[in-house]
């Protein structure tokens, strides 16, 4: 690791720990609300493997800082602006223009949003197994068996959906055509991981656009989905411009630490 | 709710059998609703499995099943019960057998 300059990787790596963090808080809003028993378990399980990669990518960047930073203080105690996730995994479950945290909640989003962030996790944890940070490393090929399973598990939904009924295939189209210009920020450039794969010895993120593309039309073939090119406004929540929704987010979740700051449970 | 009795409705019922990591035979842990037995597999990972019960499922749908009828228990298994000869209990055990 020492070859490996610090500053860069633990950019780097709060930026995969937030996308974990903000997503299983996400998904974490079904936990008793699922649309069945079932699911309300599997989304539930979905959302603590994410908070449980978070954790250790959390714990991984303050060691490498040495700073006094902990898990802690870096997912209760940052703002919004200092937060690198996707804007992807912050948007609420809705398709809606200008919905609410207390909307209605529309699962089609929910299941679209896991099998484009898991498409392309398999992929990328895939990538940084090779890292030269032995322990990122070892967090990739925990974390990636994981994501196969969130894959396959969006990916069966999103094949039902697409092959059930009209109301249940025109709510997953439009949850596609809602969320892909979103995916545009997987590939837009970004000095701060370019420069963290080169120092970890793994491939670009372009090379991963092939594969990611192939994974997503093939599943939308599948289930009889459109696949409309993305296009449109790039967002840019790995530089920490997020939409409005993070700051909601993060008041539901950060609200308890910082009533009660430093206390234990 | 309503709408929860009809998905109940519309989804058959499968029985779910889980071998744990020691166990020999799959053991009945209980049952759920799913559409096929494909995702009645993936259901019983999520429910049943989350705490490393097991390291192979499978599923029945519930309808295939065939089972005795209650009323019948005293005809089916009561005659058995003063036949206590048909356990192995009355034969000595060598000691070079050990435990048995």
């Amino acid at each position: 690791m020492s070859e490996v300059a610090q500053d860069v990787v633990t950019e780097y790596g709060l930026h995969l720990a937030d996308t974990a963090l903000i997503l299983g808080q996400r998904n974490a809003e079904w936990c008793g609300h699922g649309p069945i028993l079932e699911e309300d378990l599997a989304l539930a399980n979905q959302a603590l493997d994410l908070i449980g990669q978070a954790r250790l990518l959390y714990q991984h960047v303050s060691n490498l800082r040495a700073d006094g930073s902990t898990e802690d203080s870096l997912a209760y105690f940052r703002n919004a602006q200092a937060f690198r996730n996707y804007t992807l995994v912050e948007l609420p479950h809705s398709t809606a223009l200008a919905p609410t945290a207390r909307g209605d909640r529309d699962y089609a989003v929910t299941i679209v949003r896991n099998f484009l962030y898991s498409a392309l996790m398999v992929l990328l944890w895939q990538a940084l197994q090779s890292s030269h940070d032995a322990q990122l490393a070892a967090i990739a090929s925990k974390s990636l068996k994981e994501a196969k399973y969130h894959l396959a598990h969006a990916s069966d939904w999103l094949i039902r959906f697409g092959d059930g009924t009209e109301v249940s295939h025109d709510k997953a189209q439009a949850a596609i055509d809602h969320l892909i210009p979103y995916t545009q920020e997987f590939w837009s450039e970004s000095p701060m991981v370019a420069d963290a794969h080169k120092r970890l010895r793994v491939a670009d993120m372009a090379t991963l656009k092939p594969p990611w593309d192939a994974t997503v039309q093939s599943v939308l073939q599948a289930a009889g989905l459109r696949f409309s090119p993305a296009s449109g406004h790039v967002p840019e929540g790995k530089h920490g411009v997020h939409s409005e929704h993070l700051g909601f987010v993060l008041t539901d979740m950060q609200s308890l630490a910082r009533e009660h700051p430093g206390a234990q449970w | 709710m309503s709408q929860e009795n009809q998905i109940m409705k519309d989804w058959p019922l499968w029985e779910v059998f889980v071998r744990s990591k020691q166990g020999i035979e799959h053991k009945h842990c209980g049952s759920l609703h799913a559409a096929d037995a494909q995702q009645a597999i993936r259901m019983a990972r999520d429910v049943y499995t989350r705490r490393q019960e097991g390291v192979s499922i499978w599923v029945i749908a519930s309808a295939a099943i065939t089972a005795s009828d209650p009323e019948d228990k005293d005809t089916l298994f009561e005659p058995a019960k003063d036949k206590v000869y048909r356990h192995p209990s009355f034969f000595v055990i060598p000691d070079e057998v050990g435990h048995m």
